[in-house]
């Protein structure tokens, strides 16, 4: 009885009046669970590659995307993945020819579409006076996505994993050497461009979600973290999911917690939780683990200790046999 | 380039003189890059079942000749005809010389071998037990079972070889290009990888042809070598290539060759460049090591001989 009653209790603290009939919820929900989806398998990769600031540039374009968007008054969506889109195609027509030119590259376009947003996110205070919009482009609100942006979240997520999917092998094959790819008959250069292309939508839904600055840190946050302790890439496909799944999960719920919180009776921003748990899934495992290292290097010490004061003891009965006190029996 | 379909497959039936169809035939190949002419009318073969060395300096082509076998450099002219595996096989293997990898991802030996069997393929690979048995199976074969769960990039250079041997052979090639295999090891996986690539040529009918620029360690199980010099070539066995004659020709120039305790020395004019290259790990017969006395190169190999 009183377990139930606590346990109720807890339940009706975490999920509050009205959570699970919100409609804002329900499409959270779902939007949430496509930029999972999304963000596993792409993450996955973009660490493989070694390619997170190319992830991060995709970032800041889409700012420009969603700014834009902002301006002609189109859904931000459809900003952030046109723009990330031909983002992909001209990083990938500038630079890869030389590997060593990719970064270059990804720099030089990534300032170029900062300024733009700048202008962009200008004209639209200036214009219509709506900062809303700035920090929504910005910093996301996955509670903001309206029921009529859902279809195209579908379209965008889905295309992404087809694809993820239609590439999946050349692609991690291209991944642990394009060297050998290449000679096996992969077109390297077209998988990466395929890559490139869904990496960019993977950033403009994560933008939707938490935001166009922050999208990365749910793509490679739990990518990261699952390829640390997975035992093979297809595995770490299916952690890094679950990772943004939960992350999402629990942002979402802690942000509609948080109406109640100080200072004002507004909400947290769910991109801050979003982000704040994907840190702690990745840090919270290196933390465990060098915890569990310093025990086991304090029991071995204290084992060889132990070791040492048998061999001692045996010794001093030795030496006790022998008629002669030992020195160290007595230290 | 050569496409997929210019690959001319080698006759079974042609004519009986030889008991099997060679697995590689490069006829009057020429590549040039940026009006620069890399290789020069290059012709040999590489029969199956034999280990035959790509020998030559740093330079010298082997890894443009290497490229323009497996299709990714367009030639200006000649021929490469590579015999056609099993029905709907790549007919080629290709082992790199390393692969560069964070030893922190999950990329195991056990992944990267069954991306041998399918990797170029579009689509999510399927788990099955076919396929499992499949990469035990060749990882056996390299004597590498051992390595199925450890992650790639925390292998050393001998491990990886093994894994990469085992990669490229998952789809039975008829035809193994290695890319300076050696170039990485310790004396002892130099041996190793050696006999291993002996042992595949002789029990898988595989013709192997890997390039180096330390023709020693080879000299006990290599058929054939291909001598690369200033973009020409000439073949055949070892001893009759290896010669002051033909090398002089070769290089256009006055070349010494020299036999001491089993090993052979090549002295190339005023460079002095040896193929025993063995000074030191990082020592490499580029262009940077010239003017070494003969005299002290064969009182070091004397050093270095069992």
């Amino acid at each position: 009885m009183s377990v139930w009653h606590t346990a109720t209790t807890v339940w009706d603290a975490v999920f509050q009046a009205g959570f699970f009939s919100n409609p804002a919820v329900h499409s959270a929900a779902i939007v949430g669970a496509m930029v999972a989806l999304v963000c596993g398998p792409v993450g996955v990769f973009t660490v493989l590659r070694g390619q997170s600031f190319a992830g991060h540039a995709f970032s800041d374009i889409t700012s420009t995307g969603g700014s834009a968007a902002v301006v002609i008054g189109i859904n931000p969506l459809a900003g952030f993945a046109a723009v990330g889109a031909i983002g992909a195609l001209a990083m990938e027509t500038l630079g890869a020819q030389r590997y060593r030119g990719r970064d270059l590259v990804t720099g030089v376009v990534l300032g170029a579409a900062l300024g733009l947003s700048a202008l962009f996110l200008y004209l639209s205070v200036t214009g219509n006076s709506t900062t809303g919009a700035v920090v929504t482009v910005l910093f996301g609100s996955i509670f903001a996505v309206s029921g009529g942006t859902l279809p195209l979240v579908a379209v965008v997520g889905g295309f992404a994993l087809v694809l993820i999917a239609t590439v999946y092998r050349p692609l991690l094959l291209s991944s642990v050497s394009p060297e050998l790819a290449a000679a096996e008959g992969v077109r390297v250069r077209t998988t990466g461009l395929t890559f490139l292309v869904a990496l960019s939508l993977a950033v403009a839904l994560s933008a939707l979600t938490i935001g166009a600055i922050l999208s990365t840190a749910l793509l490679i946050g739990p990518a990261a973290t699952a390829l640390r302790f997975a035992r093979s890439p297809a595995r770490a496909v299916g952690w890094a999911v679950a990772i943004a799944a939960g992350a999402l999960a629990a942002g979402i719920v802690m942000a509609y917690d948080s109406y109640d919180w100080p200072p004002s009776q507004q909400g947290w921003p769910v991109s801050f939780f979003v982000v704040v748990l994907v840190l702690c899934a990745y840090v919270l495992p290196l933390t465990v683990a060098q915890y569990r290292r310093r025990l086991a290097r304090r029991r071995a010490r204290r084992r060889a200790a132990n070791m040492a004061q048998v061999t001692t003891d045996s010794r001093d009965e030795h030496a006790s046999a022998g008629g002669s006190a030992s020195p160290i029996a007595a230290g | 380039m050569r496409s997929a379909g210019a690959v001319a497959a080698v006759p079974s039936e042609a004519g009986g003189t030889s008991p099997a169809p060679p697995a590689l035939q490069v006829e009057h190949l020429s590549v040039s890059i940026g009006g620069r002419e890399i290789l020069r009318d290059v012709t040999f073969s590489v029969a199956a079942g034999e280990v035959t060395g790509l020998i030559g300096m740093n330079g010298a082509g082997k890894t443009t000749l290497l490229r323009a076998i497996l299709g990714l450099q367009p030639v200006s002219s000649g021929r490469v005809a590579a015999a056609s595996g099993r029905p709907g096989r790549r007919s080629i293997g290709y082992v790199p010389q390393k692969v560069l990898l964070d030893p922190d991802l999950p990329v195991r030996a056990r992944d990267l071998v069954a991306l041998g069997a399918d990797g170029a393929r579009l689509g999510i690979p399927l788990r099955s037990s076919a396929k499992r048995a499949l990469v035990e199976e060749l990882l056996a074969a390299v004597d590498g079972l051992a390595l199925l769960d450890k992650r790639v990039g925390a292998m050393s250079g001998g491990e990886q070889q093994k894994v990469l041997i085992a990669h490229a052979l998952a789809r039975h090639p008829r035809l193994l290009l290695l890319d300076e295999p050696l170039a990485n090891l310790d004396l002892r996986s130099t041996q190793e990888t050696v006999n291993l690539l002996a042992r595949i040529a002789r029990e898988q009918g595989v013709g192997i042809l890997l390039s180096t620029h330390d023709i020693n360690p080879l000299l006990a199980v290599m058929n054939r070598l291909v001598y690369l010099a200033a973009g020409r070539a000439a073949s055949g066995p070892a001893a009759e290539v290896v010669t002051s004659e033909v090398l002089s020709k070769l290089y256009g120039h006055h070349v010494d060759v020299f036999h001491a305790h089993g090993r052979v020395i090549v002295s190339v004019g005023e460079e002095h460049r040896e193929l025993g290259c063995e000074l030191g790990p990082e020592e490499e017969c580029g262009p940077g090591h010239t003017a070494v006395a003969t005299e002290e190169l064969m009182a070091t190999f004397a050093r270095d001989a069992p």
